[in-house]
């Protein structure tokens, strides 16, 4: 089923399948971002009740649906490498873990800056805030774990048990503003019928496509990066950069 | 697929729903403690299925919707009181400071504090929970009638007896009287 991926887990074709890939994700992000986040930043209708400071929401909610978004890319990756034991499947997690830690770092601050004016508190111990705190110090002990062995192999299968594992949290970040009271109001955009006036989420549903595409992008750059690091003496890259 | 790779994907998926059984039996067992806040109907009539009531004096966090008509402030000073129902009973909850600029009658706000009386709250903080929809003013006002006021704004009752009528009467409170909002 899955054999039309297996060229793709040599490092070589991976480096150039990325290379290609990469300035069309590259210009698509760039693009997709300046119009979804200035659309939605100066050019839709204040809110109701939240006047201007619901248009954090443009870079609030992408960054947070795409922490987790990255946090399945991860660890899915993590599966392959585990499972599979295909190296380049780990250096792939390794590639994801620091943007998805960025972007979740992203989701909390634009978060924290939203939640003083509007609720009244920086930050409430709440099951969605909590849960998504949580988010990134997995982020951090994907990391963190992979360089805390003197043996790489074990730190990297340790790191991706761990990565797989923190996927218990997904739904428990999704679902928990309807398993528990909190103050983090209720999904607006991930519900049969949205709950954003039209005029609002268009340019919140670019936005969010845009932090996608920009999560494939920077993921490309790291991998192919990662690659040359790892294979470094290997001919096909002495080759490549003429040394 | 390999015999190798069989065993390692069945000790993975052993591990995942072991750890994923664990993590979920506890937030089962954890349940009340997780929620941010009780809602007026829990704390009148009791929480969960043995129907635990809080007792005077605990510091606990309140969350529901503000029953309109219900705010009054004192004339001359930050306090204000109103009430909180979700789906029941009513709990009276006061407050001295200044309200967050979502706050209004009809909205979800969470009030933390110390429970004075089975439904009365002295807050030292209130926070506005506002709900998941998000339209521009006109549309709010054309499908749901509300018109957002910030309370520095708004126009509610005030009482200059306030406190002293208030808290020492034998029958509770004293239902504020209302100005009709212009």
């Amino acid at each position: 089923m899955f054999k039309w991926l297996d060229p793709y887990a040599k490092s070589e074709t991976l480096y150039h399948f990325c290379g290609k890939l990469l300035p069309f994700l590259m210009v698509t992000a760039l693009v997709l971002l300046l119009l979804g986040n200035i659309w939605g930043i100066a050019f839709t209708p204040a809110d109701y009740q939240q006047g201007d400071s619901y248009r954090i929401i443009h870079i609030h909610v992408p960054a947070a649906i795409l922490s987790m978004g990255a946090y399945a890319a991860m660890a899915s990756a993590a599966f392959v490498a585990l499972v599979w034991q295909i190296k380049v499947a780990h250096w792939a997690v390794l590639a994801i873990a620091p943007i998805g830690a960025v972007y979740t770092a992203i989701a909390l601050i634009t978060g924290m800056a939203w939640g003083k004016p509007m609720w009244g508190a920086w930050w409430v111990w709440d099951a969605r805030l909590t849960s998504q705190l949580i988010l990134l110090f997995l982020y951090f002990g994907v990391m963190a774990l992979d360089g805390a062995f003197s043996d790489r192999k074990v730190g990297a299968k340790v790191s991706s048990l761990l990565a797989l594992v923190g996927v218990i949290n997904l739904p428990i970040i999704h679902f928990s503003v309807e398993w528990w009271n909190t103050l983090h109001q209720g999904a607006s955009i991930t519900k049969f019928r949205p709950a954003i006036d039209p005029s609002m989420l268009w340019p919140l549903l670019i936005s969010i496509l845009a932090f996608a595409v920009l999560l494939m992008a920077l993921t490309c750059l790291r991998l192919r990066t990662a690659i040359l690091e790892n294979e470094q003496h290997r001919p096909w890259v002495r080759k490549l950069v003429g040394g | 697929m390999q015999p190798r790779r069989q065993k390692r994907l069945l000790s993975i998926l052993v591990i995942i729903s072991l750890i994923g059984g664990a993590i979920g039996a506890m937030l089962y067992a954890l349940q009340q403690n997780i929620d941010l806040f009780y809602t007026p109907t829990q704390l009148v009539e009791g929480l969960g299925k043995d129907k635990v009531k809080p007792v005077t004096g605990q510091r606990l966090r309140i969350g529901g919707l503000v029953v309109p008509g219900s705010v009054s402030r004192d004339a001359q000073s930050l306090k204000v009181r109103f009430q909180l129902v979700d789906i029941g009973p009513s709990v009276w909850v006061e407050f001295e400071g200044i309200l967050p600029d979502l706050f209004r009658e009809g909205q979800g706000i969470v009030a933390q504090g110390t429970l004075l009386a089975p439904d009365r709250i002295h807050a030292t903080e209130v926070l506005a929970k506002h709900d998941e929809e998000y339209m521009p003013a006109e549309v709010a006002e054309a499908l749901k009638g509300i018109r957002h006021v910030p309370p520095s704004q708004a126009n509610f009752a005030t009482s200059t007896t306030y406190g002293a009528a208030g808290y020492g009467a034998a029958d509770g409170y004293q239902k504020p009287t209302v100005q009709p909002d212009n």
